[in-house]
């Protein structure tokens, strides 16, 4: 239906990668511009705000740098590269080509993350020269669901804002609704304060949104916090198929309001 | 210099950006929401930390509340001034479209910030002010006219060293022509802004306060609210203010000489 061969693939990676290495300086201003993780676990720990919580200050640590890890892995900006081609008209060569606009986007994705992951690593680094006692190896099994994991949370971002660029279609100007869904992907996800520390009140609805799987779920399988991983998976799986249909049924509909701009 | 000229300049920038905002009514609408969502999310995040603490460096709930007031407003004055202008600065510089700017008979740095108004950024103010009122209220605060003076100066100070931060970063531009990123990095470290000073060690304490003088720009004026500011303190806001604009007037001028137009 996609028509995508792995021939196809391995082309837009390609392209797509050599195109992410001219940026790299870009990409690792981008990486060091998610530090934030390592700020708020500074407030927690200098405050002793874990004490009533009975994490410990390791565990804190090592949650917010997989926190920081996971969020470096699954940050989507599909929306604004989609708003600028829509809007420039570049959109219309795409849509005529044998092969659907946003496997390009999503290439774009993993190309920028892999050009990313050494900077991530480095950040890293500094953050265990300055907290050596929080240093941990993960197993492989470990490292591998949290990699599956984060992917998913990509894929469920990534759907999201997909939707949200197809909006460009009816309004030109859809990133004012991806500005305002980050805000609970913000605060929800467990970026800034792990999702068991939040009032009950929260707690109890926050599970059945798709934000704490986004960034809470991977970051304490990496981090080796105790986590029902299987259940955890399948909530995933399950707002993956939801979102993709909820995609699949919005493009079908906005591609047909498209009017070649630009021309 | 001719301040008249400016000023009715500045009237036409205003005029056609806010006519180029106003053809998206309902972004104007889902920024309202962004924004009260926005502070409502650090209000909660706030309360979370002070469910399990008394006390944040010193700062009960309701003084930290001034201080994310204040960053509300600084960043409603960041949204609707700074960066809409800023982000265009790369936008000239890639295509070459400063060379307008600079024949044009006018000062280039009073064009290049003023130029775009957002007026998004305003709803946010208002929203920051009216959570400072409320902190007025529940911390039994009756502002004097010495201490509001103090205030609108300490105020004033903080908004020029961001303008600085911002326009320093955007200069750099006009070597390095993708600087998007860099603003992206000065985003994440303000927003530490919102939370006290002496809740972070005493190594990202120094930092904040010297590399990057972050927690001037909102520890100051809410210090001033309280009325325990040393005098000292607001004498260096002041020092550092001055010396930010005129290294970031001196940046541009400089910067300017290496200016070698886009593909033309």
């Amino acid at each position: 239906m996609y028509n995508l061969t792995p021939n196809k693939i391995g082309t837009l990676l390609k392209t797509q990668y050599s195109n992410m290495m001219e940026y790299r300086v870009e990409i690792a201003l981008w990486a060091i511009s998610g530090v934030i993780p390592f700020f708020m676990l500074n407030i927690w720990t200098n405050n002793g705000l874990n004490e009533s919580l009975n994490i410990s200050n390791i565990m804190l640590s090592r949650y917010f740098l997989s926190a920081f890890f996971v969020r470096q892995f699954s940050v989507v900006w599909v929306v604004f590269t989609f708003e600028e081609d829509a809007l420039l008209g570049r959109i219309s060569p795409y849509l005529i080509q044998p092969i659907h606009p946003f496997f390009r986007y999503f290439a774009q994705h993993i190309a920028e993350q892999i050009t990313r992951f050494p900077f991530a690593l480095i950040i890293a680094i500094f953050f265990f020269i300055f907290n050596p006692e929080s240093l941990w190896s993960p197993s492989i099994g470990t490292i591998f669901i949290s990699l599956i994991s984060t992917f998913f949370s990509f894929l469920i971002q990534f759907l999201i804002q997909s939707i949200i660029a197809c909006f460009c279609f009816w309004t030109e100007k859809a990133s004012s609704f991806e500005k305002l869904i980050f805000i609970p992907t913000l605060f929800l996800s467990g970026l800034l304060a792990p999702v068991e520390s939040f009032p009950e009140f929260v707690k109890s609805w926050v599970y059945f949104t798709p934000f704490p799987y986004l960034i809470d779920f991977p970051a304490r399988i990496l981090s080796e916090n105790n986590v029902n991983i299987f259940s955890g998976l399948c909530v995933q799986i399950i707002w993956i198929i939801l979102f993709f249909l909820i995609f699949i049924k919005v493009w079908s509909q906005g591609s047909k309001k498209f009017t070649a701009m630009g021309l | 210099m001719n301040i008249k000229k400016y000023f009715k300049v500045y009237k036409l920038f205003n005029y056609t950006s806010l006519s180029i905002e106003l053809e998206y009514k309902v972004n104007i609408f889902i920024d309202l929401l962004t924004a009260i969502f926005g502070l409502s999310g650090s209000i909660f995040l706030l309360s979370i930390f002070f469910n399990n603490a008394k006390d944040i460096g010193g700062w009960s709930f309701e003084q930290a509340l001034i201080i994310q007031a204040i960053y509300t407003i600084l960043n409603g004055i960041t949204n609707t001034w700074f960066s809409p202008n800023l982000t265009e600065i790369v936008k000239y510089i890639r295509e070459g479209t400063l060379d307008f700017v600079l024949i044009k008979p006018i000062d280039s740095q009073f064009w290049v910030s003023f130029k775009r108004i957002s007026p998004t950024g305003i709803l946010e103010i208002l929203l920051g002010i009216i959570v400072l009122i409320y902190c007025f209220y529940i911390n039994d605060i009756t502002l004097k006219v010495d201490s509001l003076f103090l205030l609108l100066l300490t105020l004033g100070c903080s908004i020029s060293i961001l303008y600085s931060l911002w326009f320093l970063i955007s200069t750099t531009t006009i070597w390095f022509v993708k600087t998007w990123n860099a603003t992206e990095v000065l985003r994440s470290f303000l927003y530490v802004g919102r939370f006290p000073l002496n809740s972070f060690s005493f190594p990202l304490r120094v930092f904040f306060s010297t590399v990057i003088p972050i927690t001037f720009i909102t520890a100051i004026p809410s210090e001033v609210i309280l009325g325990i500011s040393t005098f000292w303190k607001i004498i260096l806001e002041i020092l550092v203010s001055s010396i930010f604009i005129i290294a970031s007037r001196r940046f541009w001028i400089y910067a300017l000489r290496f200016y070698s137009s886009a593909s033309s």
